[in-house]
Protein backbone atom coordinates (compact mmCIF):
# COMPACT_ATOMS: atom_id res chain seq x y z
CA UNK A 1 0.00 0.00 0.00
CA UNK A 2 1.50 3.80 -1.19
CA UNK A 3 1.55 5.79 1.98
CA UNK A 4 3.27 8.57 0.28
CA UNK A 5 1.24 11.85 -1.41
CA UNK A 6 2.23 14.39 -3.76
CA UNK A 7 0.69 17.56 -1.67
CA UNK A 8 -0.77 18.05 1.23
CA UNK A 9 -4.61 18.57 -0.42
CA UNK A 10 -3.91 15.17 -1.81
CA UNK A 11 -3.07 13.63 1.32
CA UNK A 12 -5.97 15.25 3.55
CA UNK A 13 -8.46 14.31 0.52
CA UNK A 14 -11.25 11.91 2.17
CA UNK A 15 -10.37 12.77 5.76
CA UNK A 16 -11.76 16.24 6.56
CA UNK A 17 -15.37 16.07 8.24
CA UNK A 18 -16.80 19.42 9.87
CA UNK A 19 -16.85 18.89 13.66
CA UNK A 20 -14.06 16.34 13.78
CA UNK A 21 -11.35 16.49 16.26
CA UNK A 22 -8.06 16.48 14.99
CA UNK A 23 -4.45 16.26 17.16
CA UNK A 24 -1.42 17.87 16.10
CA UNK A 25 1.78 18.07 16.90
CA UNK A 26 4.19 20.76 17.75
CA UNK A 27 5.34 22.99 20.79
CA UNK A 28 5.16 26.59 19.99
CA UNK A 29 5.88 26.90 16.03
CA UNK A 30 8.62 24.38 16.46
CA UNK A 31 7.43 20.95 15.06
CA UNK A 32 4.00 22.14 13.38
CA UNK A 33 3.00 20.48 10.75
CA UNK A 34 2.69 23.66 8.69
CA UNK A 35 2.11 22.55 5.24
CA UNK A 36 -1.08 20.21 6.73
CA UNK A 37 -2.44 23.31 8.40
CA UNK A 38 -2.33 25.54 5.70
CA UNK A 39 -4.13 22.79 3.31
CA UNK A 40 -6.89 21.79 6.24
CA UNK A 41 -7.47 26.02 6.27
CA UNK A 42 -7.81 26.02 2.30
CA UNK A 43 -10.16 22.74 1.94
CA UNK A 44 -12.71 25.33 4.40
CA UNK A 45 -13.86 22.52 6.76
CA UNK A 46 -14.87 23.74 9.64
CA UNK A 47 -16.13 23.58 13.24
CA UNK A 48 -12.50 21.90 14.44
CA UNK A 49 -11.68 20.77 17.50
CA UNK A 50 -7.96 20.78 18.06
CA UNK A 51 -6.00 18.76 20.60
CA UNK A 52 -2.82 20.77 20.19
CA UNK A 53 -0.54 22.42 23.01
CA UNK A 54 -0.71 25.70 21.67
CA UNK A 55 -2.67 27.47 19.09
CA UNK A 56 -0.14 29.62 16.70
CA UNK A 57 0.51 32.90 16.19
CA UNK A 58 -2.08 35.28 14.66
CA UNK A 59 -0.91 34.68 10.88
CA UNK A 60 1.23 31.20 11.06
CA UNK A 61 -0.07 27.34 12.97
CA UNK A 62 -3.17 26.71 14.12
CA UNK A 63 -3.39 30.60 14.45
CA UNK A 64 -4.39 30.64 10.53
CA UNK A 65 -7.61 28.74 11.12
CA UNK A 66 -8.55 31.23 13.80
CA UNK A 67 -8.48 33.86 11.47
CA UNK A 68 -11.12 31.90 9.32
CA UNK A 69 -13.22 31.05 12.17
CA UNK A 70 -12.46 27.03 11.49
CA UNK A 71 -11.93 26.04 15.11
CA UNK A 72 -14.62 26.10 17.30
CA UNK A 73 -12.75 24.31 20.17
CA UNK A 74 -8.89 24.64 21.57
CA UNK A 75 -7.80 21.74 24.09
CA UNK A 76 -4.36 22.81 24.95
CA UNK A 77 -1.83 23.74 27.40
CA UNK A 78 -0.84 27.28 26.74
CA UNK A 79 -2.48 30.15 24.53
CA UNK A 80 -0.62 33.05 24.98
CA UNK A 81 1.10 35.00 21.66
CA UNK A 82 -2.05 34.67 20.28
CA UNK A 83 -4.45 38.38 19.93
CA UNK A 84 -7.23 36.80 17.46
CA UNK A 85 -7.08 33.37 19.64
CA UNK A 86 -7.48 35.82 22.89
CA UNK A 87 -10.90 38.08 20.99
CA UNK A 88 -12.40 34.87 20.14
CA UNK A 89 -12.19 33.32 23.37
CA UNK A 90 -13.34 36.31 24.91
CA UNK A 91 -16.19 37.06 22.73
CA UNK A 92 -17.46 33.45 23.52
CA UNK A 93 -16.80 32.30 19.98
CA UNK A 94 -14.47 29.78 20.85
CA UNK A 95 -14.23 27.24 23.36
CA UNK A 96 -11.07 26.57 25.18
CA UNK A 97 -10.28 23.82 27.42
CA UNK A 98 -7.06 23.61 29.43
CA UNK A 99 -5.43 20.80 29.73
CA UNK A 100 -1.79 20.96 31.97
CA UNK A 101 0.85 20.35 29.81
CA UNK A 102 1.99 16.73 30.81
CA UNK A 103 -1.91 15.66 30.75
CA UNK A 104 -2.28 16.40 27.62
CA UNK A 105 0.51 14.47 26.18
CA UNK A 106 -0.25 11.33 28.16
CA UNK A 107 -3.95 11.93 27.04
CA UNK A 108 -2.50 11.54 23.65
CA UNK A 109 -0.32 8.40 24.43
CA UNK A 110 -3.11 6.61 25.97
CA UNK A 111 -5.09 6.96 23.04
CA UNK A 112 -2.80 5.86 21.06
CA UNK A 113 -2.56 2.94 23.50
CA UNK A 114 -6.03 1.97 23.38
CA UNK A 115 -6.33 2.95 27.14
CA UNK A 116 -9.63 5.03 27.83
CA UNK A 117 -8.52 6.90 31.09
CA UNK A 118 -5.19 7.16 33.60
CA UNK A 119 -4.80 8.87 37.08
CA UNK A 120 -2.43 10.93 37.51
CA UNK A 121 -1.75 13.47 40.75
CA UNK A 122 -1.26 16.58 37.92
CA UNK A 123 -3.85 18.82 39.15
CA UNK A 124 -5.09 17.88 42.31
CA UNK A 125 -6.94 20.12 44.34
CA UNK A 126 -6.95 22.61 41.46
CA UNK A 127 -9.90 23.50 39.08
CA UNK A 128 -8.44 21.18 36.63
CA UNK A 129 -9.72 18.69 39.21
CA UNK A 130 -13.39 19.74 39.33
CA UNK A 131 -15.13 17.21 38.28
CA UNK A 132 -13.13 14.23 37.74
CA UNK A 133 -13.00 11.36 39.31
CA UNK A 134 -10.75 11.38 42.48
CA UNK A 135 -9.08 7.71 43.74
CA UNK A 136 -6.38 7.14 46.26
CA UNK A 137 -3.37 5.11 46.09
CA UNK A 138 -0.85 4.61 48.64
CA UNK A 139 -3.01 7.15 50.88
CA UNK A 140 -2.26 9.87 48.03
CA UNK A 141 -5.14 11.18 45.80
CA UNK A 142 -5.55 11.13 42.08
CA UNK A 143 -7.72 12.24 39.79
CA UNK A 144 -9.04 10.29 36.46
CA UNK A 145 -8.05 11.59 33.18
CA UNK A 146 -8.90 10.34 29.58
CA UNK A 147 -7.01 9.34 26.96
CA UNK A 148 -8.01 11.45 23.42
CA UNK A 149 -9.06 8.85 20.61
CA UNK A 150 -8.64 12.03 17.88
CA UNK A 151 -10.47 11.47 14.33
CA UNK A 152 -7.02 12.20 12.71
CA UNK A 153 -3.81 13.25 13.50
CA UNK A 154 -1.18 15.68 12.07
CA UNK A 155 2.54 15.89 12.72
CA UNK A 156 5.42 17.03 11.33
CA UNK A 157 8.97 14.92 11.15
CA UNK A 158 12.13 15.24 9.56
CA UNK A 159 12.49 12.43 7.97
CA UNK A 160 10.42 9.57 6.57
CA UNK A 161 10.71 6.40 4.96
CA UNK A 162 8.32 4.76 2.44
CA UNK A 163 6.51 2.86 4.92
CA UNK A 164 6.09 5.84 7.14
CA UNK A 165 9.12 4.77 9.99
CA UNK A 166 9.74 8.63 11.25
CA UNK A 167 12.97 10.47 12.37
CA UNK A 168 12.53 13.73 14.12
CA UNK A 169 15.15 15.93 14.46
CA UNK A 170 15.98 18.08 18.47
CA UNK A 171 12.91 19.38 20.02
CA UNK A 172 10.62 19.52 17.03
CA UNK A 173 9.75 15.92 18.32
CA UNK A 174 7.63 17.34 21.29
CA UNK A 175 4.04 16.41 20.84
CA UNK A 176 4.77 14.91 17.57
CA UNK A 177 4.77 11.46 18.63
CA UNK A 178 2.43 11.23 21.26
CA UNK A 179 -0.48 12.92 19.11
CA UNK A 180 0.59 10.59 15.54
CA UNK A 181 -0.55 7.44 17.49
CA UNK A 182 -3.70 8.70 18.80
CA UNK A 183 -5.24 9.53 15.35
CA UNK A 184 -7.84 6.68 13.78
CA UNK A 185 -5.37 7.80 10.31
CA UNK A 186 -2.31 9.95 10.76
CA UNK A 187 -1.05 12.31 7.92
CA UNK A 188 2.71 13.61 8.47
CA UNK A 189 4.72 15.65 6.30
CA UNK A 190 8.75 15.79 6.49
CA UNK A 191 11.27 17.58 5.01
CA UNK A 192 13.09 14.45 3.34
CA UNK A 193 11.12 10.82 2.31
CA UNK A 194 14.28 8.71 1.94
CA UNK A 195 14.05 5.35 0.36
CA UNK A 196 13.21 2.31 2.53
CA UNK A 197 16.24 0.84 3.84
CA UNK A 198 18.20 3.92 4.47
CA UNK A 199 17.04 4.89 7.64
CA UNK A 200 18.95 2.52 10.93
CA UNK A 201 15.99 0.65 12.36
CA UNK A 202 17.65 0.96 15.95
CA UNK A 203 17.30 4.82 14.94
CA UNK A 204 13.56 5.30 14.21
CA UNK A 205 12.01 7.00 16.49
CA UNK A 206 8.32 6.45 15.58
CA UNK A 207 7.49 3.30 13.35
CA UNK A 208 5.27 3.52 10.26
CA UNK A 209 2.79 1.31 11.46
CA UNK A 210 1.13 4.72 13.35
CA UNK A 211 1.45 6.26 10.24
CA UNK A 212 -1.21 6.35 6.82
CA UNK A 213 0.12 9.22 4.20
CA UNK A 214 3.36 10.89 4.26
CA UNK A 215 4.46 13.90 1.90
CA UNK A 216 7.57 16.14 1.61
CA UNK A 217 7.44 19.93 1.35
CA UNK A 218 9.35 22.93 2.01
CA UNK A 219 9.12 24.41 5.06
CA UNK A 220 9.35 27.79 6.95
CA UNK A 221 10.08 26.79 10.30
CA UNK A 222 9.26 30.05 12.36
CA UNK A 223 11.35 31.06 14.99
CA UNK A 224 9.37 32.60 17.88
CA UNK A 225 12.05 34.04 20.17
CA UNK A 226 15.10 34.44 18.75
CA UNK A 227 17.14 34.67 21.60
CA UNK A 228 21.34 34.61 21.07
CA UNK A 229 24.61 35.06 22.98
CA UNK A 230 27.56 37.72 22.25
CA UNK A 231 30.86 35.17 20.54
CA UNK A 232 33.97 36.33 23.03
CA UNK A 233 36.49 38.73 21.95
CA UNK A 234 39.62 36.73 21.49
CA UNK B 1 19.74 45.12 51.60
CA UNK B 2 17.07 43.36 50.18
CA UNK B 3 18.35 40.61 47.68
CA UNK B 4 17.87 41.71 43.98
CA UNK B 5 17.04 39.41 41.44
CA UNK B 6 20.67 37.96 40.25
CA UNK B 7 21.24 37.83 44.23
CA UNK B 8 18.11 36.01 44.66
CA UNK B 9 18.77 33.44 42.02
CA UNK B 10 22.56 32.57 42.78
CA UNK B 11 20.66 32.22 46.51
CA UNK B 12 18.17 29.64 44.67
CA UNK B 13 21.57 27.99 42.94
CA UNK B 14 22.84 27.24 46.90
CA UNK B 15 20.00 24.47 46.56
CA UNK B 16 21.36 22.61 43.73
CA UNK B 17 23.24 19.32 44.21
CA UNK B 18 25.94 17.33 42.40
CA UNK B 19 23.89 14.80 39.60
CA UNK B 20 20.37 16.20 40.05
CA UNK B 21 18.05 16.70 37.15
CA UNK B 22 16.33 19.86 37.39
CA UNK B 23 13.78 22.25 36.06
CA UNK B 24 14.00 26.35 35.67
CA UNK B 25 11.16 28.00 35.31
CA UNK B 26 10.58 31.49 33.27
CA UNK B 27 11.96 34.57 34.62
CA UNK B 28 14.42 34.75 37.78
CA UNK B 29 14.39 30.55 37.83
CA UNK B 30 16.55 30.95 34.32
CA UNK B 31 18.95 33.41 35.92
CA UNK B 32 19.94 30.23 38.39
CA UNK B 33 21.89 28.76 35.36
CA UNK B 34 24.03 31.28 35.47
CA UNK B 35 25.46 30.67 39.37
CA UNK B 36 25.58 27.11 39.77
CA UNK B 37 28.37 26.36 42.38
CA UNK B 38 31.63 24.91 40.98
CA UNK B 39 31.86 21.76 41.44
CA UNK B 40 28.39 20.72 41.38
CA UNK B 41 26.91 19.32 37.95
CA UNK B 42 23.47 19.33 37.11
CA UNK B 43 21.61 18.81 33.72
CA UNK B 44 18.45 20.99 33.24
CA UNK B 45 15.29 19.88 31.41
CA UNK B 46 13.34 21.93 29.18
CA UNK B 47 9.71 20.63 29.29
CA UNK B 48 9.08 20.44 25.72
CA UNK B 49 11.66 17.45 25.31
CA UNK B 50 15.06 17.53 26.17
CA UNK B 51 18.11 16.72 29.15
CA UNK B 52 21.07 18.96 28.98
CA UNK B 53 20.06 22.22 27.95
CA UNK B 54 22.78 24.21 26.95
CA UNK B 55 22.74 28.01 26.12
CA UNK B 56 21.52 30.32 23.81
CA UNK B 57 23.54 30.09 20.32
CA UNK B 58 25.99 32.42 19.20
CA UNK B 59 23.99 35.09 16.45
CA UNK B 60 23.77 33.21 12.82
CA UNK B 61 23.19 29.69 14.46
CA UNK B 62 19.72 29.81 15.96
CA UNK B 63 18.10 26.28 15.02
CA UNK B 64 14.31 26.56 14.77
CA UNK B 65 14.34 23.04 15.96
CA UNK B 66 15.88 23.61 18.79
CA UNK B 67 14.34 25.85 21.45
CA UNK B 68 13.24 25.54 25.56
CA UNK B 69 9.94 25.60 27.31
CA UNK B 70 9.92 29.62 26.97
CA UNK B 71 10.03 28.99 22.87
CA UNK B 72 13.95 30.34 23.10
CA UNK B 73 16.57 29.12 20.70
CA UNK B 74 19.23 27.28 22.56
CA UNK B 75 21.78 24.51 21.89
CA UNK B 76 22.87 21.23 22.83
CA UNK B 77 25.45 19.88 24.89
CA UNK B 78 27.63 16.88 24.73
CA UNK B 79 25.17 14.76 27.27
CA UNK B 80 22.25 16.40 25.09
CA UNK B 81 19.03 13.34 24.90
CA UNK B 82 15.92 14.40 22.91
CA UNK B 83 12.50 12.69 23.46
CA UNK B 84 9.00 13.57 23.05
CA UNK B 85 6.51 15.59 25.52
CA UNK B 86 4.97 12.20 26.38
CA UNK B 87 8.04 10.57 28.11
CA UNK B 88 9.41 13.96 29.02
CA UNK B 89 6.37 14.46 31.47
CA UNK B 90 6.71 10.69 32.30
CA UNK B 91 10.28 11.47 33.82
CA UNK B 92 8.71 14.53 35.71
CA UNK B 93 5.82 12.94 36.63
CA UNK B 94 7.55 9.49 37.25
CA UNK B 95 9.63 12.24 40.28
CA UNK B 96 12.93 11.69 38.30
CA UNK B 97 13.36 15.79 38.49
CA UNK B 98 15.11 16.31 41.87
CA UNK B 99 13.37 19.79 41.84
CA UNK B 100 11.75 22.03 40.20
CA UNK B 101 13.00 26.13 40.87
CA UNK B 102 9.68 28.27 39.76
CA UNK B 103 7.97 31.50 40.20
CA UNK B 104 4.89 32.31 41.87
CA UNK B 105 2.03 34.98 42.18
CA UNK B 106 0.93 33.50 45.47
CA UNK B 107 2.16 30.91 47.87
CA UNK B 108 0.52 29.79 51.52
CA UNK B 109 1.82 28.86 54.53
CA UNK B 110 0.67 25.25 53.78
CA UNK B 111 2.81 25.39 50.45
CA UNK B 112 -0.06 25.94 48.43
CA UNK B 113 1.15 27.47 45.09
CA UNK B 114 -0.80 30.06 42.09
CA UNK B 115 1.17 30.78 39.71
CA UNK B 116 -1.08 30.32 36.24
CA UNK B 117 -3.98 32.72 36.17
CA UNK B 118 -4.98 36.23 38.16
CA UNK B 119 -9.47 35.57 37.00
CA UNK B 120 -10.92 38.41 34.83
CA UNK B 121 -7.40 38.75 33.41
CA UNK B 122 -6.01 37.32 30.36
CA UNK B 123 -5.71 33.62 31.09
CA UNK B 124 -2.60 32.18 29.07
CA UNK B 125 -2.95 28.77 30.63
CA UNK B 126 -0.32 26.69 32.72
CA UNK B 127 1.51 24.94 30.38
CA UNK B 128 3.42 22.29 32.06
CA UNK B 129 3.19 24.26 35.83
CA UNK B 130 0.73 21.72 37.04
CA UNK B 131 2.51 18.43 36.53
CA UNK B 132 6.08 19.82 37.58
CA UNK B 133 4.89 20.91 41.24
CA UNK B 134 2.94 17.76 41.14
CA UNK B 135 5.53 15.37 40.05
CA UNK B 136 9.41 16.55 40.94
CA UNK B 137 11.02 15.90 43.98
CA UNK B 138 11.63 19.14 45.53
CA UNK B 139 9.64 22.66 44.63
CA UNK B 140 11.37 25.61 45.36
CA UNK B 141 9.84 28.99 44.48
CA UNK B 142 11.41 32.41 44.03
CA UNK B 143 9.35 35.17 43.75
CA UNK B 144 9.20 38.98 45.35
CA UNK B 145 8.28 38.93 48.74
CA UNK B 146 5.75 41.21 47.88
CA UNK B 147 3.80 43.17 45.21
CA UNK B 148 4.16 45.83 43.56
CA UNK B 149 1.06 47.70 45.61
CA UNK B 150 3.24 46.30 49.01
CA UNK B 151 1.18 43.74 50.09
CA UNK B 152 2.23 40.27 50.78
CA UNK B 153 2.70 37.14 48.56
CA UNK B 154 3.23 35.08 50.92
CA UNK B 155 0.20 34.51 52.93
CA UNK B 156 -2.33 32.36 54.66
CA UNK B 157 -4.29 31.19 52.11
CA UNK B 158 -3.55 31.69 48.21
CA UNK B 159 -6.33 34.14 46.64
CA UNK B 160 -5.84 33.28 43.33
CA UNK B 161 -6.52 29.58 41.59
CA UNK B 162 -4.17 26.78 42.47
CA UNK B 163 -1.50 25.65 40.74
CA UNK B 164 -0.68 22.87 43.25
CA UNK B 165 -1.74 22.20 46.24
CA UNK B 166 0.53 21.84 49.19
CA UNK B 167 3.73 21.18 47.04
CA UNK B 168 6.15 23.90 47.92
CA UNK B 169 9.46 23.06 49.87
CA UNK B 170 10.99 26.45 50.27
CA UNK B 171 10.47 29.34 49.14
CA UNK B 172 13.53 32.02 48.41
CA UNK B 173 12.13 35.91 48.38
CA UNK B 174 13.94 39.27 48.26
CA UNK B 175 14.02 38.95 51.86
CA UNK B 176 14.98 35.94 52.64
CA UNK B 177 14.52 31.88 52.96
CA UNK B 178 11.58 30.22 54.09
CA UNK B 179 10.53 26.39 54.81
CA UNK B 180 7.05 25.35 54.84
CA UNK B 181 6.93 23.10 57.99
CA UNK B 182 4.26 22.15 59.65
CA UNK B 183 2.11 24.46 61.07
CA UNK B 184 3.42 27.27 58.87
CA UNK B 185 6.57 29.11 57.65
CA UNK B 186 10.03 28.66 59.24
CA UNK B 187 13.00 31.09 58.52
CA UNK B 188 15.77 29.92 57.16
CA UNK B 189 17.67 32.63 56.38
CA UNK B 190 17.17 36.43 56.08
CA UNK B 191 19.23 38.34 53.37
CA UNK B 192 21.78 40.30 54.36
CA UNK B 193 21.29 43.52 56.21
CA UNK B 194 17.18 42.74 56.19
CA UNK B 195 15.88 41.91 60.22
CA UNK B 196 13.49 39.16 61.16
CA UNK B 197 10.90 42.06 61.78
CA UNK B 198 11.11 43.43 58.71
CA UNK B 199 10.33 39.84 57.18
CA UNK B 200 7.74 39.38 59.61
CA UNK B 201 6.25 42.74 58.53
CA UNK B 202 5.72 41.79 55.06
CA UNK B 203 4.61 38.07 55.41
CA UNK B 204 0.91 37.40 56.00
CA UNK B 205 1.84 33.43 56.61
CA UNK B 206 2.25 32.17 59.52
CA UNK B 207 5.67 31.91 60.68
CA UNK B 208 6.54 29.08 63.51
CA UNK B 209 9.54 28.78 65.27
Amino acid sequence: MKKVYGSASEALDGLLQDGMLIAAGGFGLCGIPELLLDAIKDSGVKDLTFASNNAGVDDFGIGILLQTKQVKKMISSYVGENAEFMRQYLSGELELEFNPQGTLAERMRAGGAGIPGFYTKTGVGTVIAEGKDHKDFNGETFIMEEGIFADLAIVKAWKADETGNLVFRKTARNFNAPAATCGKVCVVEVEEIVPTGSLDPDSIHLPGIYVHRIIQGEHEKRIEQRTVRKREEA
Amino acid sequence: MPWDRNQMAARAAQELQDGWYVNLGIGIPTLVSNYIPEGVEVTLQSENGMLGMGPFPYEGEEDADLINAGKQTITELPQTAYFDSAQSFAMIRGGKIAMAILGAMEVAENGDLANWMIPGKLVKGMGGAMDLVAGVGRVVVVMDHANKHGQSKVLKECTLPLTGKAVVDRIITNLGVMDVVEGGLKIVELADGVTEQELRDLTEATIVG
